[in-house]
């Protein structure tokens, strides 16, 4: 174990580390322009604080537990952030006195202003350091105030801040009223900051009796045939669809985003089947999405004149209408999902991986390509794709709109994979994952698990494509690239592989975190490879595991025999 | 008729016979045991027999049918199931899955059925998490049945591999070491259970084994195999007692050191 005084060193060169990274790489200043809470706080000193946070943190976790709460854990804390400070408070002096923008362009003036808020000399640089003590106050804090509240603090705080990061998406849940109070054009007011932590600090005291209420309240189960829907299910649903309507007009931004994390997640439920229950580790998943999205969008646009004389000697029709194309999307995402399985059935791990990388770029290659420009579209891609229409006079067309769709297709994978779960089917799926050669021992045929998974798992993408073509009215190549594939495998990674409610959790987390800071675009990529890190780090299970489950079956065979059970 | 015949059985990794030209005959309802020092070539049999490894001669039949051809699939399928030296379950699935899937080839239902919820396919799946539970019971495991499989003692691991051999339903089982790193008292429980699968269930066994003790308790016919060849074979007592088997384990010339029934304790110390 460290002495305090060594971990205070050691966790401040890491902190200081991270602090100078974070300025010399422009994110304190870019973030800085976003003012959270009015004439307070804004995100790049939220940034800061954060490092200082959990500088303190990681310096108390090297000392041994019974000093923590402790003066040697104040001081462990203090000196740990105060190392900090001073790394930050050099950097200020050196930007001041030598130029270091020809190595760091960053280095700027600007920066210096932000960290000494404003303030020149001396009295600037304290206000840095006090500053950053904060944070280890704020950190230290945490162990000195008793148990629910310490927790409950944090949370609310933690969910305070969000609110007011999340401006853009709260805003149009809330009544005008209440927005002009709490908020900003940009972030929150200061009575809205306080108004919101201590709502939020009531609801999260307040939060284990309702729990205990609400289980004695689930005996309220609404009957649908043999099988129970729980009431907050229902509920959620009802919601669901309720509230597209309700806020069409404030939330189109709103419902832009949702509806990209939407096919976000019908990816990821497809690729869970694939890579969470068969373990096939598939990098070309995009060329699925592609395929979906090109059928879409060359046999309904009208801009292809081969595609469009095909069509008419077949059918007598030039085009085809978004509700003709779905089975036909399915049909071909089905078949390239078979004919891809079958090369790489005796592939594993890393080979796979490589294969299915090319596959996913043969794809994209070959739609960018000169050669089948008449029937693809080429470079420029295609417009013109159609949009569903019901009995001929209904169209959809804004991104609400498009969200009943996406619930709906959704609602289809989550209850594929749900089923496919618990059937003789996925556990084959999940055989192969855990290790292929007992599977083949245990009489699974491996050829038809394989393509079953990579099958399924290519129809969801391929409705996704669908959907997106269709939304976005055009496509072009550029967005089938290599890196949606990347996006869709690390949600599941952060959601945790195999988990149903984690692609969820992963598709909000990296999907629309990113769309909502898109101003920070720059960053976003760093951002992400960092919580990616830290994940594998401290998580690598994912945000919401997949634990050993009792299965709908199991509970009804078993029923109450189950409570003499082992429980995990 | 013998349940289980190779002949001539040979496999070679390189220059390295290590299967040679092996004859095995096992008799239906027999416990039959392979022992011999390690590298003798008794894992490398098995995974002959269960397809895992391709013999590069000879043959082997199972119920008279040549099998040496067939892939571990449909190998499982004629029934013959097998356990693991170094115990292979499917980790992060729940011990009653693990069950299951042992069961899957006695199940129908394919990808239509469960998606549209069909009632053959509720009831072929009650049926089957009934019987999988009476498995665990049978080996009593039954309450861990919701745990994941890694998270199982060791002990409890062992016994779920048998389960899920078991769930096969096979004719013939091959346990690899079944009581590898046991305690005394869990070796005895295991030794019990083995007699009880073959006195029970009618199941043939074939079992590689090291402790002796349990070897010479439990077989009927004992195979010993050195440098990939059989160097004796007999019950237990004739195998004893052979010479050769005393040189395989503790070295040339030293069966002229040795009484002729050498206690089976000292030979186990050589494996």
């Amino acid at each position: 174990m460290n002495t305090p005084l060594r971990a205070a060193f050691r966790a401040g060169l890491a902190g200081s580390l991270i602090a100078l990274h974070l300025a010399l790489v422009g994110m304190v200043e870019a973030f800085n322009k976003r003012e959270i809470i009015q004439d307070t706080v804004t995100l790049g000193q939220l940034l800061l604080l954060g490092v200082s946070i959990g500088t303190a943190l990681y310096a108390l976790q090297l000392i041994p537990q019974e000093r923590r709460a402790t003066r040697d854990g104040w001081l462990t804390a203090l000196v740990s952030v105060s190392v900090v400070s001073l790394t930050l408070m050099l950097l200020s002096l050196a930007i001041q006195t030598i130029n270091l923008r020809f190595m760091f362009q960053n280095a700027s003036k600007e920066l210096v202003r932000i960290l000494t808020f404003h303030t020149p000399g001396v009295v600037g640089l304290v206000k840095l350091w006090l500053f950053i003590l904060v944070g280890a106050i704020l950190g230290v804090g945490y162990l000195f105030v008793p148990r629910p509240w310490n927790r409950v603090l944090s949370i609310a705080a933690g969910a305070t801040l969000i609110m007011g990061v999340m401006r853009s998406i709260v805003t149009p849940l809330l009544p005008d009223l209440l927005v002009d109070t709490l908020y900003t054009a940009s972030g929150l007011k200061r009575i809205g900051a306080v108004v919101l932590f201590v709502l939020w600090s009531a609801i999260l005291y307040t939060y284990p009796r309702w729990k205990a209420r609400a289980q004695t309240l689930q005996t309220l189960e609404v009957r649908m045939g043999p099988r129970t829907i729980p009431l907050p299910v229902l509920l959620g649903i009802v919601v669901l669809f309720a509230l597209p309507a309700i806020l069409r007009e404030e939330g189109s931004y709103l419902f832009e985003v949702l509806d990209m994390v939407g096919i976000y997640i019908i990816m990821g439920f497809g690729l869970n089947i694939v890579v969470g229950y068969a373990g096939l580790l598939d990098l070309g998943y995009v060329a699925f999405f592609a395929i979906g999205a090109y059928t879409m969008a060359v046999l309904s646009t009208p801009e292809l004149p081969v595609v469009r004389e095909f069509l008419t000697q077949t059918i007598g029709r030039s085009t085809l209408n978004f509700w003709e194309i779905i089975p036909i999307v399915i049909l071909i995402s089905l078949i390239s999902g078979v004919l891809l399985g079958v090369p790489v059935l005796k592939t594993h791990g890393d080979y796979l991986a490589i294969i299915t990388l090319g596959f996913g770029e043969i794809i994209r290659l070959l739609v960018i390509s000169d050669l089948l420009k008449p029937i693809l579209g080429g470079a420029q891609g295609i417009t013109g794709v159609a949009r569903p229409t019901f009995f001929g006079k209904f169209v959809i067309n804004e991104s609400w709109e498009y969200f009943y769709l996406i619930v709906i297709t959704i609602g289809i994978a989550l209850y594929i994979s749900v089923r496919l779960r618990d059937s003789r089917a996925g556990r084959a799926m999940k055989a192969i994952r855990e290790d292929e050669e007992v599977a083949k021992a245990m009489g699974i045929d491996h050829v038809a698990a394989k393509l079953s998974a990579f099958a399924t798992g290519a129809v969801l993408a391929g409705l996704a494509g669908a959907l997106f073509s269709s939304r976005l009215y055009s496509i072009a190549p550029h967005s089938f690239n290599v890196l949606i594939s990347i996006n869709v495998l690390c949600l599941l990674i952060v959601g945790g592989m195999g988990s149903l409610p984690g692609v969820v959790v992963g598709a909000l987390a990296l999907v629309g975190l990113p769309e909502v800071l898109r101003e920070f675009a720059e960053f976003r990529l760093l951002v992400y490879g960092a919580a990616l890190i830290i994940m594998m780090l401290y998580k690598p299970e994912g945000l919401w595991p997949e634990r050993a489950r009792v299965s709908p079956i199991a509970k009804e065979v078993f029923g109450d025999r189950l409570q003499q059970l082992k429980i995990e | 008729m013998a349940l289980l015949e190779c002949r001539k059985l040979t496999k070679r990794f390189g220059g390295l016979v290590a299967v040679n030209r092996v004859d095995l005959v096992v008799e239906p309802q027999s416990i039959h045991s392979v022992i011999g020092p390690n590298g003798a070539g008794k894992t490398t049999l098995f995974n002959c027999i269960t397809g895992f490894y391709r013999a590069d001669e000879g043959e082997i039949l199972f119920q008279g049918e040549p099998i040496h051809w067939l892939t571990p699939t449909h190998i499982a399928r004629k029934g013959i199931a097998r356990t693991y030296q170094n115990i292979r379950l499917f980790g992060n699935i729940s011990v009653l899955e693990n069950v299951l899937i042992g069961m899957h080839i006695h199940l129908k239902s394919g990808l239509i059925a469960p998606l549209l919820n069909l009632k053959s396919f509720i009831e072929e799946e009650k049926e089957a998490y009934k019987r999988a539970m009476e498995l665990l019971e049978y080996l009593d495991i039954a309450e861990w049945a919701f745990f994941k499989a890694r998270n199982l003692p060791y002990g409890q691991q062992r016994r779920l591999e048998i389960a899920r051999a078991l769930a096969l339903q096979p004719k013939l089982l091959l346990l690899d070491e079944p009581t590898a790193g046991m305690n005394p008292k869990e070796t005895e429980e295991t030794t019990q259970l083995i007699k009880r699968l073959r006195d029970e269930l009618g199941i043939t066994i074939l079992l590689i084994e090291h402790d002796m003790r349990v070897v010479m308790n439990i077989s009927d016919v004992v195979t010993v195999l050195d440098y990939g060849e059989k160097i004796s074979e007999g019950t237990p007592d004739q195998v004893r007692s052979d010479p050769r088997v005393i040189e395989a384990y503790l070295g040339h010339g030293a069966a002229s050191g040795l009484k002729p029934a050498a206690p089976a304790g000292t030979v186990a110390k050589g494996g």
